[in-house]
């Protein structure tokens, strides 16, 4: 299988993809990993929004948007 | 020595409201949760109308609280902001942090969403990490159990070490049992049995080495185990809120600081650095809740989920999410223009009627016309104009608001609109305001 390393702003709505890595720190690194996002969960793009961002993506069974400056900072592999 | 933080008095420590208004016949219960799970609803069916607002102690934070009795004891709960974490992010989590870490309540009631146990199993795990004193409350049941999600509650429990209640707090149900929960553990020092997470090998013998170090000095006041933990990864806030709660300044302890630059240098040579120690914590926690939820939660009907997110889309995309939300909104304004006319002309013309009886009445007692002038032209007619225009548009706009925050379109709106808040730095949820 191939794998390609994106950051989260770039997955296709509808597809899912497994975080790799958190490239953000501080305050944003806490929330995001507060909200769940860690190495290995998985994060499916539900749902864009009318302007295209934020993105809504589906976390361990939550749905969360994230705007794509702060989707940038999340490596994922598809 | 001269005037501490105790002294003084320092603001922005929880611990200040609850002595002012603890007795010793009064239980203190904090009632945590993450945003949006229903906690006010819990706090609202616990105490009715029985409950005052304000803000915390040099915070611009609300601070609720409430009282109920059960089985003849009087209990005082404490609402803590909604928060998703207790690492401080936000000034909320620093209110909650600091009063479920210092706020000596005799038990935490933790509130849960059904439908989301993953994500609230962190918060939950975390509270569990400083106090053992805890009762969870699986909250929206019912629409669970719409949406085909069993949640196992015996074996949630289990799996926890502490009492878990079911509850539909809308309903009422299971609202019983989680006061007669709250009463055991903190009138009758039920047992609980959580293990505290393990953070690994290096961590675990550094937490070891401090915390021997720390307790002659902290005594029972805080969870020591805890303590030891976020001294390796102390921040600014933390470290004013413990030294004005433990009344010194730990950190100022050469002891004590020599023995953490000891154990942080240990850890690092272990090959995890300063930056890795955060992760590893909150890794940890999340990969428990991610254990622990598969083993609770069954989901029996995928349908639902995906007819949820068919409105969703039609709520939220490019062609048809701005449109209905104008046509939403203007109708809810139409509504509340239109729809006061009626009431409005109802109340005015009560109002008014019963200015001109005020009148003959004033002519009877032949009055001075300067006081009619006072009493009823001025002061009677302005507030009949006032309640007759606000009060039907007011009754009908804000149930109109809550009705849309119930179904859940407020988080909506702030989605489609955040892109155009972000331009003015602002975010989506400030449309609400507006």
């Amino acid at each position: 299988m191939r794998e390609k390393n994106l950051s989260l702003d770039k997955l296709p709505i509808g597809e899912k993809c497994v975080v790799k890595r958190i490239l953000s720190d501080g305050r944003l690194r806490r929330r995001m990993m507060d909200l769940g996002i860690v190495y290995g969960t998985e994060i499916e793009a539900i749902q864009s929004s009318p302007s295209g961002d934020p993105v809504a993506y589906g976390i361990r069974g939550a749905v969360i948007a994230i705007r794509s400056e702060d989707a940038k900072k999340i490596i994922i592999r598809m | 020595m001269g005037l501490t933080n105790q002294s003084t008095g320092s603001a922005g420590v929880p611990k200040d409201i609850v002595i002012e208004s603890k007795n010793d016949k009064e239980k203190v219960i904090a009632i945590a949760g993450n945003p949006n799970v229903g906690k006010s609803t819990v706090f609202n069916s616990l105490t009715g109308l029985k409950q005052h607002t304000g803000n915390w102690p040099g915070k611009t934070v609300e601070n609720a609280q409430g009282e109920y009795e059960h089985r003849g004891v009087k209990f005082r709960l404490v609402d803590i902001p909604g928060t998703y974490s207790l690492m401080a992010n936000s000034v909320e989590e620093e209110v909650a942090r600091d009063f479920i870490c210092f706020g000596n309540a005799d038990a935490v009631i933790v509130v849960m969403d059904a439908t989301c146990i993953e994500r609230n199993l962190n918060l939950v795990l975390q509270i569990l990490e400083v106090t053992r004193n805890v009762v969870v409350c699986v909250n929206l049941m019912d629409e669970a159990k719409r949406k085909g999600i069993q949640v196992d509650i015996d074996e949630l429990s289990l799996q926890l070490g502490v009492p878990v209640v079911g509850t539909s707090a809308r309903s009422g149900e299971g609202l019983n049992e989680l006061m007669d929960e709250v009463y055991n553990i903190s009138c009758h020092g039920k047992l609980t049995f959580y293990v505290k997470t393990d953070y690994g090998e290096e961590i675990e013998s550094a937490i070891k080495n401090i915390q021997e170090h720390i307790s002659p000095i902290i005594g029972d006041k805080i969870d020591t185990r805890f303590l030891s933990l976020r001294l390796l990864d102390i921040d600014e806030k933390l470290r004013e809120s413990l030294s004005s709660y433990i009344g010194e300044d730990i950190l100022k302890n050469e002891d004590a600081l020599n023995k953490i630059k000891e154990e942080l240098d240990n850890i690092e040579k272990s090959g995890i650095n300063k930056e890795e120690i955060r992760d590893v914590i909150v890794l940890k926690i999340v990969q428990k809740a991610e254990k622990i939820y598969k083993q609770v939660v069954k989901v029996n009907n995928k349908e639902y989920n995906s007819r949820d997110r068919k409105i969703d889309k039609i709520l939220t995309s490019k062609k048809t999410g701005i449109p209905i939300m104008i046509l939403l909104l203007m109708g809810i304004f139409w509504l509340t223009i239109t729809g006061a006319n009626y009431p409005s002309e109802l109340i005015a013309s009560g109002l008014f009627w019963l200015q001109d009886r005020l009148t003959d009445m004033f002519n009877y007692f032949n009055a001075p016309s300067w006081l009619h002038g006072i009493l009823v032209l001025g002061m009677y007619r302005t507030l009949a104009w006032v309640v007759s225009v606000m009060l039907p548009p007011m009754a009908i706009f804000f149930p109109l608001f809550t009705l849309l925050e119930d179904v859940g379109y407020l988080p909506r709106v702030a989605f489609n609109m955040d892109k155009m808040f972000k331009k003015a730095h602002a975010h989506g949820k400030q449309a609400l305001t507006m």
